[in-house]
């Protein structure tokens, strides 16, 4: 194992830090499309008991289509005019974004580099993975379905977030790789867990956008309800069964690589630790997510626990992985102390 | 069914709800939710089988709080009889939902295709449209156009109505099948596992005369499952003879690298001799057991002069008490004439990299070793005086007067009271050597694969089922042509059925030879 490039480590550094400020950018950018769209004024000021038509893009979510825009011309319509204000800021934004995804590629592969290692073996080049697959799924999501580049602030917040907290809190020197980590598996196991919890917190925003459209659907449609700040935001987003149907759809192509990513923990564990599964407090949240997981994948199937329950559930997983990445790693002690912060 | 009039059908009906609502979905779900929740204390409190210490501590310091969660088991959640029987439960109800599904999957494959609804415009997705062919030629050409993955009946219906259905999807249900039967699988082997396994430990001296053969004596720690409890060990006795060699190799920056154990050993008492190098991810797997390499330490050597003139050569294994800097604690115990007082015990540490903190107190800065230091403790008196087991770590010294204390470099010799000296003569590393034995790991992992193929089935295939009602030509109103009806049904995972159905529509168009005037009508 050689030493650590250190010019190369702070170059990685720098590339982090830019890559974060350019997000923002872009963050901002979709967030004022999303707020002074066209489509979106109008979805606020049209009432909604008019049937709203709904048109399914390949493999992304639908357009809700306003009312006076004939069908066919819509298929791939952007959420604003073309060549508006909104539609350039989105634009923009979207560009913003995907310079940010390289600068950020580029800060990992450069830590990559400078470790001569597979670059996730702490909290702080874990959760700038996560963050990566986060923006390259919404990116190829948009690939698909490019009506729903207004809800990019919805993606970019927590990827920003949860940067912003491994460039600071998490964030630890590039270092080598201590002994029990110097195995193929690292490669194998992180990353696969990386990608499918990346996904789940995709799975994890749509959710919470399909409950805030839920309740805007139900308030709305009682008459005299109030409706608060966040759910009027429910006006603008997809139809609340797309949400949930794409919602499902990431937790259905997760689960079996979380299984997967579990199997091969055993797989490593048994060849590292003496035995397949310990009960350490990392791979029993392991077991708990996974379970939770489970639990909302048959609830989307059972009479009653469908919808709102089944959110809920969805929700609970992404708070159970939350809590496996935060607090086992920097308060639990156990055998999976690779967090970095001593 | 079963006739629930009958007097002792009647008995049973109390039985039978109850069965029919712990194998229900509902009960499922929540005995699954509930097998999440429970987990949650066991990665919370110290667990006992993990760290008896810990637990201990825990409880002596929470007082009657800590006992009450000793009682319930929340020191030990994974092998607590709660956890234990939310488990069965959801074991017993996954057997009793999977029976009866396995019975209808197997006559759902078997069974042909439904025959088509009267109405195929009342369903999710329907479509019409006319063509030249006749029923039985377009027939042929709808059964080439769906290609295999469809499984197609034919049938006729009066008139010279043709319909065809046409069903796919079917191993979405094998591969749910597969999967929960897997895991059944799966838990049992767990089982079966845990009660044949055994895990020993125990500390190899580098050097000659150290090593150790896999019988439960020779151990310092030995944890069997119920059935291997006797110490009866398979397959056969195997023996790492000698640790050759112990390297730990460090960074310019003093984080450790690698580790690596070069061992002799014997597959089986009368095998040849052997080499093989243990590493932190390479354990060395021999028949039905591994032999992992999971700590090091330092033993440092020492000559003694006992107070009978006599002279002792001793080498003892020291415990680390600081996994970063590896400062150990341990001690020598040489027996002297019995009853005569004359008991020599060194009880010390060992600082590989010594730095002096202040007066005089030697700690140690670095895991290498670097001009080591042993500080010693020397006591002369009775080492056992009650006959009892004790530590080899550490010296009872209520029976013992104190000689002296001092700290050695290798090669210093110290003089005390009544004739004794100690040299420090050098050190040798030691490796903590794990041997795991576990029968069922491997069919553990075909299982868990099994799993993974089920669940990508489960999750991936899509079931879906088409209907065509092909009405023939009929020359008494107006030379109608050929009329064919379409219906489509998403019976899991709607997903994007209504493009999937369009595509399908202009599959089963293009199948067909055009009429002069086009007339399509779709349902919007």
């Amino acid at each position: 194992m050689t030493g650590i490039n250190g010019s190369m480590a702070h170059l990685s550094d720098t590339l982090f830090t830019t890559a974060i400020a350019t997000y923002a950018v872009g963050m901002v950018g979709f967030v004022a499309e999303y707020s002074f769209g066209k489509r979106g004024r109008i979805a606020a000021t049209v009432p909604v008991a008019a049937p709203t038509r709904e048109l399914v893009g390949a493999g992304g979510p639908p357009v809700e289509l306003p009312p006076t825009t004939p069908i066919e011309s819509t298929e791939t319509a952007p959420s604003s005019e073309r060549g508006s204000a909104a539609d350039r800021i989105g634009r923009f934004a979207f560009i913003a974004t995907v310079v940010g995804l390289l600068l950020h590629t580029a800060s990992i592969a450069v830590r990559a580099l400078a470790v001569d290692a597979v670059p996730w073996s702490n909290m702080y080049e874990f959760a700038s993975v996560a963050g990566l697959v986060a923006v390259i799924a919404f990116v190829a999501v948009l690939w698909k379905a490019p009506q729903v580049r207004h809800l990019g602030g919805f993606i970019l917040l927590p990827v920003i977030v949860v940067m912003f907290l491994a460039g600071t809190v998490l964030y630890s020197k590039a270092q080598p790789l201590v002994p029990a980590l110097q195995s193929y598996w690292l490669a194998i196991h992180v990353t696969l867990v990386s990608v499918a919890e990346g996904a789940l917190m995709t799975s994890a925003v749509l959710t919470m956008l399909f409950l805030v459209r839920q309740r805007y659907d139900r308030l709305s449609e009682t008459p005299g309800r109030k409706i608060g700040a966040i759910t009027a935001f429910g006006a603008r987003l997809p139809a609340a069964t797309t949400l949930d149907k794409v919602a499902y759809r990431v937790v259905a192509f997760s689960f079996p690589l979380y299984t997967v990513a579990i199997i091969c923990g055993a797989i490593w564990a048994e060849a590292a630790w003496g035995r397949y599964w310990g009960w350490d407090p990392k791979e029993t949240w392991a077991f708990i997510v996974w379970v939770v997981y489970a639990c909302y994948l048959h609830a989307r199937a059972t009479a009653g626990w469908k919808g709102r329950t089944a959110a809920w559930i969805n929700l609970a997983g992404f708070g159970a992985i939350t809590f496996n990445f935060f607090i086992v790693n920097i308060v639990v002690s156990g055998l999976h102390s690779y967090a970095g912060l001593n | 069914m079963t006739d629930l009039r009958r007097p002792a059908m009647a008995a049973l009906r109390p039985l039978r709800q109850l069965w029919r609502r712990l194998t229900s979905m509902r009960t499922a779900l929540v005995l699954l939710f509930l097998l999440a929740v429970a987990a949650v204390p066991g990665s919370l409190l110290p667990q006992r089988p993990l760290n008896p210490d810990r637990t201990r501590a825990y409880i002596s310091s929470h007082g009657a709080w800590g006992r009450l969660l000793d009682a319930i088991g929340m020191f030990d959640v994974f092998g607590s009889v709660w956890f234990a029987a939310i488990y069965l439960l959801l074991f017993v109800s996954l057997v009793g939902c999977l029976i009866p599904r396995i019975r209808l999957h197997a006559r759902a494959v078997l069974r042909k295709p439904l025959p088509a609804p009267r109405n195929l415009g009342r369903l999710p997705e329907a479509s019409s449209f006319e063509i030249a062919d006749g029923p039985s030629a377009y027939a042929v050409a709808v059964r080439a156009a769906l290609g295999r993955r469809w499984r197609i009946v034919q049938r006729d219906e009066a008139a010279g109505v043709v319909t065809i259905s046409a069903e796919k999807g079917y191993s979405r249900e094998t591969g749910n099948l597969i999967f929960h039967v897997a895991l059944l699988v799966s838990l049992v082997l767990i089982a079966v596992g845990r009660l044949y396994s055994y895990q020993g430990s125990v500390i190899v001296i580098q050097g000659a005369d150290q090593g150790f053969c896999n019988t439960v004596s020779q151990y310092d720690s030995w944890k069997p499952g119920r059935f291997a409890a006797e110490g009866k060990v398979s397959p056969a006795p195997f023996c790492i003879d000698e640790m050759s060699s112990f390297v730990a190799d460090y960074t310019a920056s003093g984080e450790p690298s690698k580790f690596s154990a070069h061992v002799v050993y014997r597959r089986t008492l009368a095998a040849k001799p052997e080499q093989a190098t243990i590493t932190v991810n390479h354990p060395l797997r021999l028949e039905g057991d591994r032999v992992y390499l999971i700590g090091h330490g330092f033993a440092p050597e020492v000559t003694i002069h006992m107070p009978d003139g006599s002279v002792r050569h001793d080498t003892a294994a020291f415990i680390p008490q600081n996994a970063a800097t590896l400062l150990s604690e341990g001690a020598f115990k040489e027996a002297g004439v019995p009853d005569k007082n004359q008991d020599i015990g060194v009880s010390g540490f060992f600082a590989p990299t010594p730095a002096d903190s202040g007066d005089n107190v030697i700690t140690s800065v670095s895991p290498q070793v670097n001009n080591p230091v042993l500080g010693i403790f020397v006591y002369q008196g009775d080492l056992n005086y009650n006959g009892l087991p004790q530590s080899v770590y550490s010296l009872d010294t209520s029976k013992m007067t104190k000689l002296g204390a001092v700290n050695l470099q290798v090669g210093d010799t110290k003089s005390f009271a009544n004739g004794v000296s100690v040299t420090f003569d050098g050190w040798v590393p030691w490796a903590s050597i794990q041997v795991s034995h576990d029968p069922t790991q491997g069919y553990l992992l075909a299982a868990a694969v099994a799993m993974v193929v089920g669940l990508l089935g489960s999750l991936g295939v899509r079931r879906r089922r088409v209907w065509l009602r092909i009405t023939p030509s009929s020359d008494a109103h107006d030379r109608s042509p050929t009329v064919v009806e379409v219906g489509g049904l998403a019976r899991s995972d709607s997903g994007n059925f209504t493009a999937e159905f369009a595509g399908l529509l202009e599959r089963l168009r293009g199948a067909a030879t055009p009429t002069q005037r086009f007339v399509g009508a779709g349902k919007e």
